[in-house]
């Protein structure tokens, strides 16, 4: 229990998706001009991630790593990892068509709230390098999940900071060159300087 | 001083449009408000509620700042007198020209003369705050003149906290560098004094922090004497292990400091040279809170949230055996960790900037706790920053703004749930 929860603050903070390995930003520094956006798309990124990490670490554990279910069926040591990027899209771009449908079945409220973006994550880097994360450094069933969850809170958290602070430099008065995208890339990097408190702690 | 306007008076219309120097005129308007009062008055009725602007107010915290100055000047001082008087260390005189300086005011090197302390700070202190104030001001100047804004107070205020968070043995190019960086990415790119996110001082030491971290961090660098190392308490104990627990700073043995809680209450000990004091900070506390400038929420929400959870941690760690956990930062106790580092300094100077704090009364409270909650964080979790109050209150400057939001969009749903009863 006590590595789960130091897996997730790790998750979280420590190797923040966004912040700290700045992946994901094209929709980070598209979709953040508005704090109500910023946080669907990142209960979104939460769902997903906490869906896709565990789903690919079956597709890892049993059917591509050697000594997996499927390889010692065949009955020798292949190593079917080279699958690896074409099944983890394929089990993203799936499980987010899957979620989509399930949601607008059953629950339209928060469908309608997460619109877009839904199938926008497909294609957010953020989700396919937590998947890679978790091959990378071999994590269980029950580990992937707490990084998977844990990793898309951390980029909620991320996206939504960036959004309020945003809004509030929609009144400030920013040098014509630096207008919309360039001062966008700057206030990231400064939050991220702020995030650099947690570089080190060691959990 | 009737000369003085006078000859303003009478330079006023090369700055005037169409005159020579129309390009200059920021700087022209700077200088004359900042000795006069504006001759400028609204001719029809005006909503000021108060005589309180940006001038009086930047004015109030460099008044408050003055026991912090004092303080920073005198302990700097102090401790490279004492460490001078240490055995084994053969420093007679202050290196270079800074030697020269004090041999030719005859001021010595005693310990137990202020005198002698305030001037051998002074000479440490002053050029740094020269030099920040300069690079600031000539980029402050550089920009009002380039994009017409004005010159405002804002930057005297930045220029007097950079100098307080930074060791006395700061190489001066890097202080130049940092104020830079601070000013231009912090500052002038939001649109200048009142726009940007981040305090700029902090930014500005954060940036050298992770820099030029040789300069900034170890034992070395607080004290200005050749050869002496002397850590600050928060190191101290970091580097310290369990069974030694908080005798690291108070045992006076072998490798150990000592240092009484009294003695950090005053500040007599290693550390930035400003921040040293919690007595200094009170007294500008007090006249933060007195004159309405900085906000009292802010201020105790930090102290809640720092002494809330140092004590939790501190209540667990003095029960559990001393086998089950490693890190002795857990051992400290609430009311040490109010004295040492720079909390105090940054809980009444940095988190109570108005412009990067949370602007609503109630988002002010949670902005003040995430601030104490992530300086013990930081401080005690992550063995890289022994202080965190500068990173913490950063972490606080980002989210501000959601936080802010936040309780505006309660207090609108509230409203309308209210709303829709009623009718």
């Amino acid at each position: 229990m006590e590595h789960h929860a130091s897996l997730f603050v790790k998750s979280v903070f420590t190797e923040n998706l966004a912040l700290a390995f700045f992946l994901g930003m094209c929709t980070y520094l598209a979709l953040s001009k508005n704090v109500k956006t910023a946080f669907s798309l990142g209960l979104a990124v939460i769902v997903i991630q906490g869906i896709t990490v565990p789903a690919n670490n079956l597709i890892y554990q049993h059917l591509l790593k050697p000594g997996g279910w499927l390889p010692s069926m065949i009955g020798s040591d292949i190593d079917l990892t080279f699958l690896g990027l074409i099944s983890y899209i394929g089990v993203i771009a799936a499980m987010v068509q899957i979620l989509e449908m399930t949601l607008d079945r059953f629950f339209p409220p928060l469908y309608n709230a997460l619109g877009i973006f839904l199938p926008l994550i497909t294609v957010n880097c953020a989700i396919l390098g937590g998947t890679l994360f978790m091959v990378e450094r071999n994590y269980t069933f029950g580990e992937s999940f707490t990084y998977g969850i844990g990793s898309g809170v951390g980029w909620a958290l991320a996206i939504v900071a960036l959004a309020g602070v945003r809004e509030k430099l929609k009144y400030h008065d920013v040098p014509a060159g630096l207008r919309g995208l360039g001062i966008t890339f700057i206030t990231v990097g400064l939050i991220a300087m702020a995030f650099m408190s947690f570089s080190g702690i060691k959990l | 001083m009737k000369f003085l306007r006078r000859f303003l008076d009478r330079i006023h219309p090369l700055f005037d449009e169409g005159g020579k120097l129309e390009k200059l005129y920021p700087l022209y308007e700077g200088v004359d408000s900042f000795l006069y009062t504006p001759g400028e008055v609204t001719g029809r009725a005006s909503h000021v509620r108060d005589g309180m602007d940006l001038k009086r107010m930047m004015t109030t915290v460099v008044v408050a700042l003055v026991p912090c100055i004092a303080m920073a000047l005198w302990n700097t001082g102090y401790q490279a007198n004492l460490a001078m008087q240490q055995p084994g260390i053969d420093v007679q005189a202050a290196e270079g020209c800074r030697g020269s300086v004090i041999g030719m005011l005859g001021s010595g090197y005693d310990p137990s003369s202020i005198l002698s302390c305030v001037i051998h700070g002074a000479v440490f202190f002053i050029p740094v705050f020269l030099v920040c104030n300069i690079v600031g001001l000539g980029i402050e100047i550089t920009f009002a003149c380039i994009r017409g804004h004005d010159v405002n107070e804002g930057f005297l205020v930045t220029g007097m906290l950079l100098p307080l968070t930074l060791p006395p043995t700061i190489p001066l190019w890097q202080v130049a560098v940092a104020t830079a960086f601070g000013v231009i990415i912090g500052k002038e790119v939001f649109g200048g004094t009142g726009k940007n996110f981040l305090n700029p001082a902090l930014t500005a030491r954060a940036f050298l922090y992770f820099a030029y971290p040789a300069e900034i961090v170890g034992e070395t660098v607080w004290t200005a004497v050749d050869g002496f190392s002397g850590a600050t308490p928060l190191g101290a104990l970091a580097a310290a292990n369990v069974e030694t627990g908080m005798t690291a700073i108070t045992g006076g043995g072998l490798g150990q400091l000592s240092v009484s809680w009294n003695q950090a209450f005053l500040g007599t000990m290693q550390g930035s040279m400003g921040e040293t004091s919690t007595l200094a900070c009170l007294i500008g506390a007090a006249i933060l809170i007195f004159t309405g400038v900085g906000s009292w929420r802010i201020m105790a929400g930090v102290l809640i949230g720092a002494m809330g959870l140092s004590g939790i941690m501190c209540g667990i760690a003095t029960g559990a055996d001393a086998g089950t956990f490693t890190n002795a930062m857990f051992l400290m106790p609430p009311q040490w960790h109010l004295v040492t580092g720079g909390l105090a300094f940054g809980l009444v100077f940095m988190a109570t900037d108005p412009v990067s704090a949370a602007m609503t009364q109630t988002g002010k409270w949670f902005y003040g706790g995430l601030i104490g909650v992530m300086t013990i964080l930081i401080r005690v979790v992550n063995p890289a920053f022994p202080e965190g109050v500068m990173l913490a209150i950063l972490f606080g400057n980002v989210f501000a703004p959601t936080i802010d939001y936040c309780v505006l969009a309660l207090n609108i749903r509230r409203r309308k749930a209210r709303n829709a009863r009623a009718a």
